[in-house]
This record gives C-alpha cells, sequence and structure tokens, in this order.
C-alpha cells in the first residue's frame, strides 16, 4: 500500500508528469482486474464506498432505464442489507407492497427459484438481483438459472458477488456484477461491471467519475493496492479454494459433531472459505469472547454481538438458530500461512468453549 | 396431561388462541439465548402435548424459539410478532 501511495498519488486528471504517471496506473490497474473477470476495462468501474456502494449505484443504475415498466424489485431474502433496506424503503414511501417482492429461501439459503421466476411476471418489474454467494453461510446460488429467467422477460439481473468473486472465479451470466477487492484481502474497493450490452443510467446530474457510474472519482493507489492484490490472489486462487475447502471441510465435520450445533448453508454447492454454525442454548458474545482469548478471531451473526443489535437476517430467512452463532472465515494462505493450525485450535477449542458456556448459562443437560 | 395453569401476563395478549391451561414462560427482558433456555427449562418437566406460551422481547427470539421446536420435534402453534414476541408451543408432535 506504501508503495501504491509513491507510485499513485497525483491527480490522474492532470497533465503534469506525476498526473500522467498516476492516470497510465489507474489504467493498468483496471485492466488487471478487467481481464481476470473477462471483461473490458471500460465495463468496469471502482467505487469508494467498496462493495456496499457499488451494489447501490447498480440497483439505481439498472433500475432508471426501466422507470416505463416500473420500479418493482425482486430480490432473495438473503441479500445485502442494501438491497433490502432499498426495497423495503420504496415499500414504506409508496404504500405500495408489490414494489418489492422479497424471495424467500430454503434451510440451506438457497432462493425458491420458482418464486423468483412467478415474481418476475409482474409487468411493473424493473430489477432483480440475486447473490452470488451468500457472504454469511457461503451457499451459491442459482445465478445462471435465474438469469435465464430475467433474461425471458427483458429484466436486467443484478448479481452480488461481493463475497465470492475473486476468491472463486466470476459468474458468467449478468446484467451487472458487483464485487469487493477486500475479498482478495485487497483495499475495501467496490467493483461494478456493465457489460455494454446493458442499459444502464443513474438518476440525476450526469456523473462524470468512473464512467458516469460512481458519486466520486477514485483515490489512485487504492485501484493499485486493489490490482496488486487481485493479481496474487488470481494467480493462486483455484489451489487456495482447494485447501480452503478441505479446511472448511473439517470445520464443518468437527461442528456437526457437537451435540446441538447446526452447521448452515449448503455442504456441496458453497463457497470454499466460509463455515457458519449455530450452537442451541449458547450466546455468541460469549463464544466469539472465548475464542478471541484462545487467539481465535471469529465473527456472529448473533444478535447478541457487539457487532450488530439485530440478529442475521440471513439466518432467520433460513429458519436456523441466530444465537450462538459463528461465522469462520479461512483466511488466504499468502496472508495466513498458519491457518491450518488456527483451524486446528479452533476444531479443538469449539467444544470445550461451547460445553463451558452452556454448563454457565444452567443449560448443560437441556 | 398434568400441566399446571399460572396466571400470566401474556393470558390476553395478541396471539388469539385460549391459553387455558397453558404454562406462561415470562422472558422479556432477557437476551438471547435466555428466551430459549427459560422455555427448555420450562419444558423439562412437562409431558408431550402439554402446552408452553414463550413471552419474549428479544427479537431474536422470532427466529430461535421457532428453530428450537424444530430442534427438539415440539409443534409451534403460532407465532405472533410486534414489540412482543409470543410463541405458542405444544411440546411433542
Amino acid at each position: 500500500m506504501t508503495a501504491a501511495v509513491d507510485a499513485g498519488w497525483a491527480d490522474p486528471r492532470r497533465l503534469y508528469r506525476e498526473g500522467r504517471q498516476a492516470a497510465a496506473l489507474l489504467n493498468q490497474a483496471r485492466e488487471t482486474i478487467a481481464a481476470d473477470l473477462g471483461v473490458r476495462p471500460s465495463e468496469l468501474s471502482f467505487h469508494l464506498g467498496g462493495g456496499p456502494a457499488a451494489l447501490t449505484a447498480a440497483l439505481e443504475g439498472l433500475a432508471w432505464p426501466r422507470r416505463r415498466a416500473g420500479s418493482r424489485l425482486v430480490a432473495s431474502a438473503v441479500e445485502h442489507s442494501n438491497v433490502l433496506l432499498a426495497g423495503r424503503y420504496a415499500v414504506a414511501q409508496s404504500g405500495d407492497p408489490l414494489r418489492f417482492a422479497e424471495i424467500g429461501v430454503d434451510r440451506a439459503g438457497r432462493v425458491d427459484l420458482d418464486a423468483f421466476a412467478a415474481a418476475l411476471t409482474d409487468p411493473t418489474t424493473a430489477v432483480a438481483a440475486l447473490q452470488h454467494a451468500n457472504g454469511e453461510v457461503g451457499t451459491m446460488q442459482p445465478v445462471d438459472a435465474a438469469y435465464r429467467a430475467c433474461a425471458e422477460r427483458g429484466i436486467p439481473l443484478l448479481v452480488d458477488g461481493q463475497a465470492s468473486v475473486g476468491r472463486v472465479r466470476a459468474p458468467a451470466s449478468y446484467a451487472a456484477l458487483v464485487a469487493d477487492a477486500a475479498t482478495v484481502a485487497g483495499p475495501p474497493l467496490g467493483l461494478l461491471v456493465v457489460p455494454e450490452r446493458t442499459a444502464f443510467r443513474r438518476p440525476g446530474p450526469p456523473r462524470e467519475a468512473e464512467f458516469g457510474r460512481a458519486d466520486a472519482p477514485v483515490w489512485v493507489p487504492l485501484a493499485l493496492a486493489a490490482a496488486e492484490a487481485w493479481q496474487q490472489a488470481a494467480a493462486v486462487r483455484d489451489d487456495d479454494a482447494g485447501s480452503a475447502r478441505a479446511l472448511t471441510d473439517r470445520l464443518r465435520a468437527a461442528a456437526a459433531a457437537i451435540p446441538d450445533v447446526e452447521v448452515a448453508g449448503d455442504d456441496g454447492e458453497r463457497l470454499p472459505h466460509i463455515v457458519t454454525c449455530s450452537a442451541l442454548y449458547v450466546d455468541g458474545e460469549t463464544l466469539v469472547g472465548e475464542l478471541d482469548r484462545r487467539d481465535i478471531a471469529v465473527a456472529s451473526g448473533s444478535a447478541c454481538t457487539a457487532s450488530t443489535l439485530e440478529p442475521s437476517h440471513v439466518l432467520a430467512a433460513m429458519g436456523l438458530l441466530t444465537h450462538g452463532n459463528i461465522r469462520i472465515t479461512v483466511p488466504w494462505r499468502a496472508t495466513a500461512p498458519d491457518r491450518d493450525s488456527g483451524v486446528d485450535r479452533l476444531i479443538t477449542a469449539l467444544p470445550l468453549v461451547i460445553g463451558e458456556v452452556r454448563a454457565r448459562l444452567g443449560a448443560g443437560g437441556l | 396431561m398434568t400441566g399446571h395453569s399460572e396466571p400470566g401476563p401474556g393470558d390476553r395478549g395478541a396471539g388469539g388462541l385460549d391459553d387455558g391451561d397453558a404454562v406462561i414462560v415470562d422472558a422479556r427482558e432477557t437476551r438471547c439465548p435466555m428466551p430459549v433456555i427459560m422455555a427448555a427449562k420450562a419444558a423439562q418437566d412437562l409431558p408431550d402435548g402439554a402446552r408452553l406460551v414463550v413471552l419474549a422481547t428479544d427479537p431474536a427470539a422470532a427466529a430461535d424459539l421457532p428453530a428450537w421446536c424444530r430442534l427438539r420435534g415440539h409443534t409451534l402453534l403460532d407465532l405472533h410478532l410486534g414489540d412482543e414476541v409470543r410463541a405458542d408451543i405444544r411440546l411433542g408432535t
């Protein structure tokens, strides 16, 4: 990152030497990431504010050209909150419940494809949105089938690849695709792919930055660092995914062997590096704290954890326990060479910690 | 059926079902996972077929009480959401 700042500090719109150098480096960064995504550089825009900012820009930009048809949004119940909140806000503002169709998921977190396709038949549908994979439970969505259902009706499908793209290969079917360089251990930088065939225009006065798609020009060093991380990740992606999957296979089996622990998400069609499980009669806050004391860093979708006040909408939509939840993200081997031993320590610690917490809450024999 | 009846604040709750001989578990103002633990403790002494009405203010209870029923093979008869969560449960199937 320091090298990126040294090389790309100047304003790429300026014509002095450092400015021209920054502009050339920015072009290179864009070309690097675009090539890995299999798209043209002009189809890829960078968004400060990360994946969520790119997601909001994409929703707006796909919906506006469709405004004569209507403004209805169709999306799964496990989408990113920027999608769900936009839909619910539109319903609340208009008083029209048809403005947003929130499609349920099964116990594994996979969207109900029949209900999704049925919701598209409303002629006022402007945009549909579906994740490539869910970042909380790892389940992959049937993006290709959803894309075909959308294409039949001329509805653009926004695919949210924030949790997946970079870590696994990008999907092929979308009207717009969102990703985040943080997924490849880069800085948080939103990536938005809008293929030339897609009608895209954000409402309001024309924007200048990033082909009119972003609110502000990207800071060049951020793009350089993102491209550097992307390139490193792409070089090891398939190998890394293979060994990460072996680790998450072990983690899933170990967690499932603990009494009253449910492992979330699809066993097969899932991201290679994420495991989520919920332990009955345990609070997520204590679980995270106890593991942290053992130098094991995990996240939680439970409401009682410091990061959130509401329980995870993803776990709730799947019908799973929201309490006692932990989410383990297996890091890239390149950034965490000791990840195998970290997984070993977690597998040893988890049943002990869960047993301790249950005993403390008087829930041992329940 | 030996379920004992207790007067509880949920007797005339919004759930619509008659609380009749249900055991009331008042888990309001407790945080997850306490509503589920309190429900499980109450269920321990009751036979299959007994009814349990669990009241909670923690929004997580809306997801966690149904999930507990599924894990333990109990039947969720009714779930009322609002400022208060009210789950009407029949133990066993």
